[in-house]
């Protein structure tokens, strides 16, 4: 049994040392509001995620596209859960290219919940053409795709600054205390005030900017409540199993002279 | 296999198994005579079989979700996570599953490289156990080209143009290697292709292991050769399929933290942004299971002489049975080789932790020490100790202790006395 | 008594360990048989809308629905009344035209024969409907099975008129 804690401690070495050199470049001194989705029982906040998508359709999207998200995915479970009534709603809102229709023609239509997010622009080229040269990324898998996630987006948003002394910056360029190399094309999204929120919460800087990277670590992982769920499962499922299997290894070995 | 002549009990079983002895074989396996003194560090041979069928029978799943083109893979990735029922799991199950194979394989090295299991008459499970564990490395790479993601599309750059440095001939094979100038579609639908045959060749030669495995036998910790059956030995079923168990579901539930709790931790926040082949991220790093050998390709300052290193440093592995001269198996009875192995363990850590890090300064001094150090141990120190090293005294049996300056007595003494 | 009890403890600890590692491996299995079943993004393009303004009389369309044909076709007063003529007794699959057009102008059907999944043809066969020609059904004005080797009726699925043009399958 020694041997065995030998093993799983060396195991444990082993894999932080695996973290720690990932993780070694990672600034620590970003901002953490503290996520209800974090943790073992993470869960969304509805009420949070449906703010989070007013100020995204009303700030970001004005630039950045979401395009692996659905509108029937508002409805589903996990997410901000709108009804599927008013996920209709909202897609109808938008209008999408379908086409060809029976004379060959491509028409518009306004969006169903099995269409994409509509996207401010129609392609790439365009998008950057249209922000001084700068492409304002698709924020799917926003959050999955900055080292620091949600913590790293809502310290971007919070982080802008009058540049200190010395630091000259171009037109079109803002200083930013969060962003790798302090200078950022996008200039500060969320004024006070921004959105009149649905449901009459402030709309501080501070609650805009939580609101919103929460609703966009949902768009990141919309399976993420399904997975803390179906994990704690499995791992307490798991632990029981090793202890059954441990009382009938060592019963299968007190009948041989030797230690397991 | 040194069986005894196995006779299926039921007419139909001997009908059977006169015409294919699958019955045989399988009361080979159940039978199989193993060291009982075994420890917990020989488990991960039944956890590696885990691994390579959870990763192939996932990896099937993908396929049939998962398109290979340069406009579509980043999109059928993305809708494997979002759309299909449980894809997030298959994939993140998938994706973890490639560290948690190498993780398992790194211990499975180590293992034998403290207890000698490379030594005669070792040696060709030995080789081939690192013919696998270069296809595994080859699979990993082709696997994490495919979601087509920025650090997919640089890694499978950096890593193809490693083939440039061969003299002359180089640019024709990277094109080759590319189907084209560069990295692109053909090169993605190719890798795609491959990364789904290399687990079936992994598979069959994993057969091949156990089966050259089964002909001497297990290594164990005290090293010596055990008779079988014997005292010594106990049956593989049930004895050491439910150990092996045991140590699985330990491992299983690791395997679930990261799943479950930090599926992306191992990955590269960079991999999340679709490739674009006009902007590079601005630091690429390898999975964290070729981080030592990056180290070592970048830590010499020539192109292709860093290639030669990177090769040569598994091609050591290779030829490791008759580097190490020295006749005793197992660490325990070699105190110097036992001190020489945790420099070696400590040096592969530093070269991992060097190759995740800037190649300049400092790091690229220590990546240079560590890379010296790792060719020294094998090429001078392992065939300087097999000549020099005075050993301790080697138990004749599991059973029954010899007496005279083992340090194994203690434990030895406490087995009964036959 | 203490053997006794020692060896059903023993039995215990192994019938659980079995029946709980049956559980699990179930349990584990499941995701990889669901993960075939049909996804969210297929589930979600359940319902389709089809706008019939340019359809005449005696004339029919085909539109694509589930990955299926559906026919769509605005029948002749001369089709209705055929359809409607034939007696139930003389029918395989008996079915009333009533049951099957909601509104007799309009017919909505699968366009799939029920024998082994072709799509038969349209103004063909020997009751002026809809022959498959892989295996020789034939089908009336209403699409009901008359003679051949398909066992029931053409399908009608779900549908409504939305308005007076729009036809929503599903």
């Amino acid at each position: 049994m020694k041997n065995f804690f030998k093993s799983i401690l060396f195991c444990t070495v082993f894999l932080f040392y695996g973290f720690s050199s990932i993780a070694a470049e990672q600034s620590s001194k970003l901002l953490d509001p503290g996520w209800s989705f974090k943790g073992f029982f993470g869960k969304f906040d509805r009420a949070q995620l449906q703010r989070g998508y007013q100020v995204y359709t009303e700030v970001c999207a004005a630039c950045h596209s979401m395009k692996y998200l659905s509108y029937r995915n508002l409805s589903q479970p996990g997410g901000p859960e709108f009804s599927e009534q008013q996920a209709k709603i909202i897609a109808s809102q938008f209008e999408v290219t379908d086409g060809p229709n029976s004379e060959g023609e491509m028409f518009t239509r306004p969006a169903r919940l099995s269409d994409k997010f509509v996207g401010p622009y129609p392609n790439e080229q365009a998008a950057t053409a249209a922000n001084g040269g700068a492409y304002p990324p698709d924020m799917s898998v926003l959050v999955k795709a900055r080292k620091g996630g949600a913590d790293y987006i809502y310290s971007v948003l919070m982080g802008y600054e009058d540049p200190p002394s010395g630091v000259i910056l171009d037109d079109g360029v803002y200083y930013n205390k969060y962003m790798p190399g302090n200078k950022i094309k996008m200039s500060k999204p969320l004024m006070e005030g921004a959105v009149e929120y649905i449901d009459g919460t402030v709309s501080s800087e501070e609650q805009m900017s939580k609101d919103v990277v929460a609703y966009l670590a949902w768009a990141a992982e919309p399976h993420l409540e399904a997975r803390h769920k179906i994990g704690f499962r499995a791992i307490i499922y798991l632990l029981i199993l090793t202890v059954l299997v441990y009382f009938s290894m060592k019963k299968l070995w007190s009948r041989i002279e030797s230690k397991v | 296999m040194s069986d005894h002549e196995y006779t299926p009990k039921s007419k139909l079983g001997k009908w059977f198994n006169d015409r294919l002895p699958l019955l045989t074989l399988s009361n080979h396996l159940q039978e199989y005579p193993t060291p009982k003194n075994l420890n917990y560090w020989w488990t991960f041979g039944g956890i590696l079989t885990f691994c390579l069928i959870t990763q192939i029978i996932t990896g099937l799943i993908l396929a049939m979700h998962y398109i290979a083109s340069a406009d579509l893979a980043f999109g059928s990735v993305e809708h494997i996570m979002r759309d299909v029922n449980y894809g997030w799991l298959i994939r993140y199950v998938h994706a973890n599953g490639a560290s948690m194979f190498f993780l398992a394989v790194y211990i499975h090295i180590f293992r034998s490289l403290y207890y000698g299991s490379y030594k005669s008459p070792r040696e060709v499970i030995w080789i081939i156990g690192m013919i696998i564990y270069f296809l595994m490395m080859a699979t990993a790479f082709m696997g994490y080209v495919l979601p087509w993601g920025q650090m997919s599309f640089w890694g499978a750059t950096v890593i193809t143009n490693l083939f440039s440095a061969i003299p002359l001939v180089g640019e024709s094979i990277t094109n080759w290697l590319w189907g084209g100038y560069a990295v692109d579609n053909p090169t993605l639908i190719r890798f795609y292709s491959l990364h789904y045959l290399f687990p079936f060749l992994i598979f069959g030669l994993v057969i091949l292991h156990i089966w050259a495995l089964h002909v001497p036998g297990n290594n164990n910790p005290i090293g010596i050769d055990i008779k079988k059956p014997s005292k010594d030995t106990v049956p593989f079923h049930p004895y050491i399929v439910v150990k092996d168990l045991f140590a699985l579901l330990i491992f299983l539930i690791v395997f679930a933290f990261f799943v479950f709790y930090s599926p992306n931790i191992l990955g590269h926040a960079d991999n999340y942004i679709e490739a674009n082949p006009l902007v590079t991220p601005a630091h690429i790093v390898p999975e964290w299971y070729l981080l030592p050998f990056y180290a070592i390709l970048r830590s010499i300052p020539d192109k292709l002489f860093g290639v030669i290193a990177m090769f040569a440093a598994i091609f050591v592995l290779v030829i490791l049975p008759w580097l190490d001269t020295s006749k005793v198996r197992s660490a325990i009875f070699r105190p110097l080789y036992k001190q020489f192995y945790w420099f070696l363990v400590a040096d592969v850590l530093i070269l991992g932790y060097v190759g995740a890090m800037p190649a300049e300064g400092l790091y690229l001094l220590v990546a240079r020490v560590a890379t010296a150090y790792y060719f020294l141990h094998f090429l001078v120190i392992l065939p300087v100790l097999g000549a020099k090293e005075k050993t301790l005294d080697v138990p004749l049996s599991l059973t029954e202790p010899v007496f005279g300056g083992s340090p194994n007595e203690a434990m030895l003494k406490k087995k009964k006395e036959i | 008594m203490e053997e006794d009890k020692k060896t059903n403890r023993r039995d215990f600890i192994f019938s659980a360990s079995y029946a709980l590692g049956a559980v699990g491996v179930g349990a584990a299995v499941w995701p990889l048989i669901d993960q075939m079943n049909p996804d969210a993004s297929v589930k979600a393009l359940a319902s389709t809308e089809v706008d019939v303004s340019g359809v005449e009389k005696g004339q029919s369309i085909t539109v694509l629905w589930r990955g299926k044909p559906v026919f769509i076709r605005r029948r002749t007063e001369e089709e209705i009344a055929k359809a409607k003529d034939v007696k139930l007794e003389d029918l395989p699959h008996p079915e009333t035209d009533e049951e099957r057009a909601k509104n007799p102008e309009w017919l909505v059907m699968l366009g799939v024969c029920t024998h082994l999944g072709c799509v038969p043809l349209g103004d063909k066969g020997e009751y002026g409907g809809w022959f498959c020609p892989c295996h020789g059904s034939h089908y009336d004005t209403s699409g009901r099975i008359r003679k051949g080797p398909a066992p029931t009726n053409m399908e009608v699925p779900k549908y409504e008129f939305v308005n007076a043009n729009t036809i929503k399958i599903g």
